[in-house]
């Protein structure tokens, strides 16, 4: 398998087609036939780091490398940033409205969980800059 | 079990993907927060939820959901119901509330399943 790019415009007026970029990648990892289990991992860490751009962040870009020896997800918006990234990190921590609660997110999980699925997570931000979520997940077994 | 049994179990009827309701099924989970979802599911296929928003589809599908059972009478709209089909998901819907609708299933051998 040789290394392949892929990349998402990420609509952050649109709650109903979040998550689209990361069903796409894992119909295209699918195809590629990636390990169910890898592909599961993967799915879950971008669709909650898609949900969280689209909830925080008014949208972004979506980057997915799949390389022979493991996949590279980054996420870039140019939203409102995190001012304390140990704090977002916490399970609990949310600073997500009524409105999104009622849609079934905002618990302060995706963070956490994204750290929890992933081989390596890097947070980058800067506030009234934008964030940008690094994550590698090898595709050797963990 | 069959999904067809959860549908005689709770007095269900089928929204979409009367295809699949021989598929067998044998853990399930119950949330109204799809935070919860991705970040517990381990290996159930069957989504047990009275939330009604595209993002439901999403998250089962994620979680690779074989059927989602909607609580208290709710009723998915046609994005839902589009999305569920292009993925193969079957969607039912009850007018049990949640605990009556987890609790007859897990008595008739549904099991909670693991936890990540
Ligand atoms: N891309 C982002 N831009 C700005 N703030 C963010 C971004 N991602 C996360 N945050 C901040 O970090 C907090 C924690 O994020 P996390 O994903 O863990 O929880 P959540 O999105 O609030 O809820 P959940 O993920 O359970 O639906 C958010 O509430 C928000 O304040
Ligand atoms: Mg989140």
């Amino acid at each position: 398998m040789s290394g392949i790019k892929l990349s998402y415009r990420v609509d952050g007026d649109n709650f109903s087609s979040a998550g689209e970029a990361s069903e796409q990648v894992k119909m295209r990892l699918k195809q590629l036939g990636v390990d169910s289990s890898i592909i599961r991992r993967v799915a879950i860490a971008m669709y909650e780091a898609e949900i969280n751009m689209v909830i925080h962040a008014k949208g972004g870009m979506a980057y997915v490398e799949v390389e022979p020896d493991r996949i590279v997800l980054s996420l870039q918006d140019e939203g409102p940033g995190i001012a304390d990234i140990e704090l977002a990190m916490k399970e609990g921590y949310s600073t997500a409205p009524d409105t999104i609660r009622a849609l079934g997110f905002g618990a302060g999980m995706g963070l956490p969980n994204m750290k929890k699925y992933t081989d390596e997570m890097k947070i980058t931000s800067e506030v009234g800059k934008g964030t940008t979520v690094d994550m590698i997940i090898y595709l050797s077994a963990k | 079990m069959q999904i067809k049994q959860i549908m005689e179990y709770l007095n269900a009827e089928v929204v979409c993907g009367e295809a699949n309701l021989e598929t067998e099924v044998h853990s399930a989970f119950g949330a109204d927060m799809m935070s919860d979802v991705l970040a517990f599911v381990k290996d159930q296929s069957v989504l047990l939820t009275g939330l009604t928003n595209p993002q439901v589809i999403r998250t089962a599908e994620m979680v690779d959901m074989k059927c989602i059972v909607f609580v208290r009478g709710k009723q998915p709209d046609h994005t839902m119901i589009d999305l569920a089909i292009k993925k193969g998901i079957v969607l039912l819907k009850t007018t049990l509330r949640m605990y009556p609708a987890c609790g007859i299933l897990y008595m008739n051998g549904l099991e909670a399943g693991g936890t990540v």
